[in-house]
């Protein structure tokens, strides 16, 4: 395949960045986009240019490191895959490709397509965690939880992490990310416990680091790799409500 | 270097560990805050002694290279983590699980190291739950379990196919919650580029900021290798692309031996390569073949579709070979199965290297709908990767290397050669011996982690409490240092042709044809020969842009690439040494009359460790010899 892309390009956080084209020519459909970009690196390297800078590492839809905005989806326009498992085969034979970063004030630019998502992080050393020492815990089995609970956790549990709802938002909202974490434990006994201290200081931080509100638009669900649900954010809310 | 002292405790095997912590030296709370721990790697066994060692109330500073410690590769491990809890009542219990484990790994693990993991593993399934992991639960409220690879119990707890993300989110959330309150400090993206050595003692590492390009010296009065293995030696392999070897390399260098480098376990169900840019090879989890039958056509080069086939014109070689075990064999003799047909021109598909993993037979016996609900989302993955719908046709698979079994030689207590330096999870040698069974590596990592480094550290710390707060001014910091500048600035000064991806995509390729899943002399000699000619074109033809003090994805890859090269010359080594078959590494000289493996306990039941003797000086061998009191050292027959 012969491709034209067009590539956000920006040397650092305070440079001013702009899109830069490349031609492509014999892509195999059968590439994953990252190998795509892989094979422009290689040529840009043996002429001796920058190469285009982005996250990636386990290229297999489970780190949440990758994450870009191509043609204007994050992830690209295929639904509930990350980029790394986006196939070549989805485009079109001389499609021009547009490949941007995630777009928030709470996701810096470092380097062309790579951002700086430590926000995420901050929220969850807020409160994301259940707090129990090595040692402390129960017998595994003395904790029954009913299997349609624990299921529905797990389907919140999945959240990768890479940022995707939050590029989707129009407010670049994280209310997905953290309603993920907050459904998970809320869901699960263990996690009752110090339910109300965890949804203060979490929606706390996720304000104080510059997340926008719930926009109900839904752009998260719809762009969410994992496909988390709009539900939790519904579940959010209440837990939040509840916890004063 | 005197001879190699294990340190296992005296005493039966099942009282060892309970004794050892009984009279293990221990450290005054009050001195704990003034002990100070660096950790590198944020995977399951990083994040778990990072928050175990913060919670105990030492100061820990922990590294990793990703931008968030939630994306270490543990995050990928799919299909289970093993523990002794006999939920399932069908006889299992730690002693089964020890025994499983010394089996699968073909008799050259330590027996002591091994039950001591089988022994903490039941702890590892109660924290992670306490952790809010989300394990398969049965309709009762119990956590359920599945059988796994090799095994003749269910023993296996798993969340789907995404058993290592909830763990490793599980110990992450541990992880933040020590962050919060001060005993953990967090350095992400920072790549470890050697450690510093006090008066013989592990003090510090040089790390460079990947975003800045900084180079930052840190003090502690231990170090923690928790970096994983390195599979990527064959830059396709299961891996996450920018897993590396560079840490455990540089701690081999400054005196931590190496022990059986050449033990890398190749799995058997992996998506084939599908393009010559393929960045890597995904699993696809082993818990498939509890349903998938595994074949080739009878005939050479029938390129029919494999609908097409008819049932007597396939061969189903696993159970063909195997009728005892059939699909369900250990990982080597799977992954060897399956080579030893597509060599034989039996392979499917345009490059002949892939075997058909056929799910046919289980969705008519028991529905498409039970199958989905065991494997949905793997046949999801599948279908994104390759287009292929796998209720209708069988899945491509090949084998991809996967995980090391080899790794830094600790000792009982977790410590390298170097006093103070420890190497836990993947990134050690101890508990897997030739192979490692399905689901035990979750299950040692985390043990690793969590429950055993935080008990044996305190017997090194408790000598330690008077040693003041180490200055990073002192010039053995500064040497160091000093040493990492010159070598990125050498890099960077080569202004050769080629990038690094492409000396490690041809050094893999090297490595997987003569030091992959079958070896010889012959080509393993060939290997070294080779190995040197593309490390010399490697420092003469190497392309490097832009400066060390910025960003840089290219000198990253560089730095990890130099050490590969370096490694794979061990490795075959080690591989050469090892004149046996054993668990993973097969050597054609060393088989039976019908191809399968032939040990050699008389001369080989020994931990090939290997010091390093200086640049361009070969490796020096110290072998720890390994005895059995509580096993039979049997031949592992799966017929």
């Amino acid at each position: 395949m012969k491709l034209t892309l067009k590539i956000w390009r920006q040397k650092n956080a305070r440079a001013k960045g702009n899109f830069e084209t490349y031609k492509m020519d014999n892509v195999s459909p059968k590439m994953a986009f990252l190998e795509m970009l892989d094979a422009l690196n290689k040529r840009l390297v043996e002429e001796d240019k920058d190469p285009v800078a982005f996250d990636h590492d386990c290229r297999e839809g489970i780190c949440g490191a990758c994450g870009m905005y191509i043609n204007g989806h994050p992830h690209g326009p295929i639904p509930a895959i990350t980029t790394c498992h986006l196939s070549m085969r989805y485009f079109k034979e001389g499609e021009t490709i547009w490949v941007e970063p995630w777009r928030a004030k709470s996701f810096p630019v470092i380097k062309d397509l790579i951002v700086d998502r430590t926000a995420f992080d901050k929220i969850q050393i807020a409160g994301g965690f259940i707090s129990v020492n090595t040692g402390a815990a129960p017998e595994a089995n003395s904790i029954l939880i009913q299997k349609k609970k624990s299921d529905d956790a797990f389907d919140s549990a999945i959240c990768i992490g890479c940022g995707a709802c939050v590029a989707a938002c129009k407010n670049a909202s994280a209310m997905l990310f953290v309603s993920a974490k907050i459904t998970q434990f809320a869901l699960l006994p263990q996690g009752r416990i110090e339910a109300k201290e965890r949804v203060r200081a979490m929606v706390e931080k996720m304000d104080e680091v510059g997340f926008g509100n719930c926009s109900n638009t839904g752009a998260c669900e719809a762009e969410c790799p994992k496909q988390i649900k709009l539900i939790s954010i519904a579940r959010l809310n209440r837990e939040f409500y509840k916890a004063f | 270097m005197g001879k190699l002292n294990s340190k296992i405790p005296e005493g039966p095997l099942a009282t060892k560990w309970t004794k050892y912590k009984a009279s293990v030296k221990l450290v005054n709370p009050a001195n704990k805050k003034k002990l100070e721990i660096i950790v590198i790697g944020t995977g399951l066994s990083g994040a778990g002694a990072s928050s175990a060692l913060g919670e105990l109330g030492y100061s820990v500073k922990t590294f990793c290279y990703q931008d968030s410690p939630r994306r270490a590769h543990s995050v990928a491990a799919q299909g289970g983590i093993n523990a002794a809890k006999n939920y399932q009542n069908d006889g299992d219990s730690t002693f089964r699980l020890f025994y499983d484990m010394i089996k699968g790994g073909d008799f050259r693990a330590r027996e002591a190291n091994v039950y001591r993991a089988a022994e903490v593993s039941n702890e590892v399934i109660d924290h992670y739950t306490a952790l809010g992991v989300p394990f398969a639960r049965d309709y009762g409220g119990t956590l359920d379990t599945r059988s796994f690879g090799g095994v003749q119990v269910s023993r296996t707890f798993y969340s789907k196919g995404q058993t290592g993300q909830q763990c490793l989110l599980g110990a992450y959330s541990s992880l933040n919650r020590q962050i919060k309150k001060g005993n953990v400090t967090m350095f992400p993206r920072r790549e470890m580029l050697d450690i510093v050595l006090i008066d013989g003692k592990a003090r510090g590492i040089i790390v460079r900021n990947l975003l800045t390009g900084e180079i930052e010296r840190h003090s502690a009065h231990a170090v923690v290798l928790a970096t994983g293995g390195y599979g990527t030696i064959y830059y396709l392999s299961t891996l996450a692309v920018n897993s590396n070897a560079s840490a455990a390399w540089k701690a081999h260098k400054k005196g931590a031996l190496f022990a059986n480098p050449s033990f890398i376990q190749i799995h058997p169900t992996c998506v084939p390569q599908l393009n010559e840019f393929q960045a890597k090879l995904t699993l696809m989890s082993e818990s498939l073949r509890n349903d998938g039958r595994v074949w080739v056509p009878k005939t050479k080069g029938d390129i029919r579709p494999a609908n097409e086939i008819p049932e007597e014109e396939r061969d189903y070689f696993l159970e063909r070979r195997y009728p005892t075990f059939g699909n369900l064999v250990p990982r080597d003799v799977a992954s060897r199965a399956a080579k030893e047909r597509c060599d034989a021109g039996f392979g499917i598909g345009e490059t002949g290297l892939a075997v058909n993993l056929d799910f046919r037979d289980s969705i008519k016996k028991q529905g498409k709908d039970i199958i989905e609900s065991k494997y949905g989302n793997l046949f999801d993955m599948y279908k994104t990767i390759t287009g292929i719908d796998s209720y209708i046709e069988p899945m491509r698979i090949y084998p991809a290397g996967h995980y090391t079994m080899g790794g830094l030689w600790v000792d009982y207590e977790l410590m390298t050669t170097i006093p103070g330096l420890y190497a836990i999870g993947e990134a050690n040698f101890s508990d897997h011996g030739a192979n490692r069974l399905g689901a035990a590596s979750l299950m040692q990592t985390s043990g690793d982690g969590y429950f055993i480094l935080p008990n044996t550290i305190s017997n090194y710390l408790a000598d330690e409490i008077r040693v003041p707060k180490i200055s990073t001014d002192k010039p053995e910091f500064e040497e160091t240092e000093k040493a990492v500048l010159e070598r990125l600035n050498k890099f960077i000064s080569i202004k050769g042709k080629q990038t690094a991806a492409s000396f490690h995509k041809r050094l893999g390729k090297i490595m997987w044809d003569y030091c992959g899943m079958v070896r010889n002399e012959e080509g393993l000699k060939k290997a070294l020969v080779l190995i040197k000619e593309l490390k010399d074109e490697f420092w003469r033809d190497l392309n490097v842009p832009g400066e060390f003090s910025e960003l840089n994805q290219e000198l990253e890859k560089a730095g990890r690439v130099a050490d590969y090269f370096e490694l794979s010359e061990l490795l075959v080594n080690d591989a050469l040494d090892r004149k046996e078959s054993c668990g993973a590494h097969f050597r054609e000289e060393y088989q039976t009359a019908d191809g399968e493996a032939l040990r050699n306990d008389e001369e080989f039941a020994y931990v090939a460790a290997w010091e390093y003797a200086g640049e361009g000086k070969p490796h020096i061998l110290h072998k720890e010899e390994l005895t059995f009191n509580e096993v039979e050292m049997k031949v592992r027959s799966y017929k």
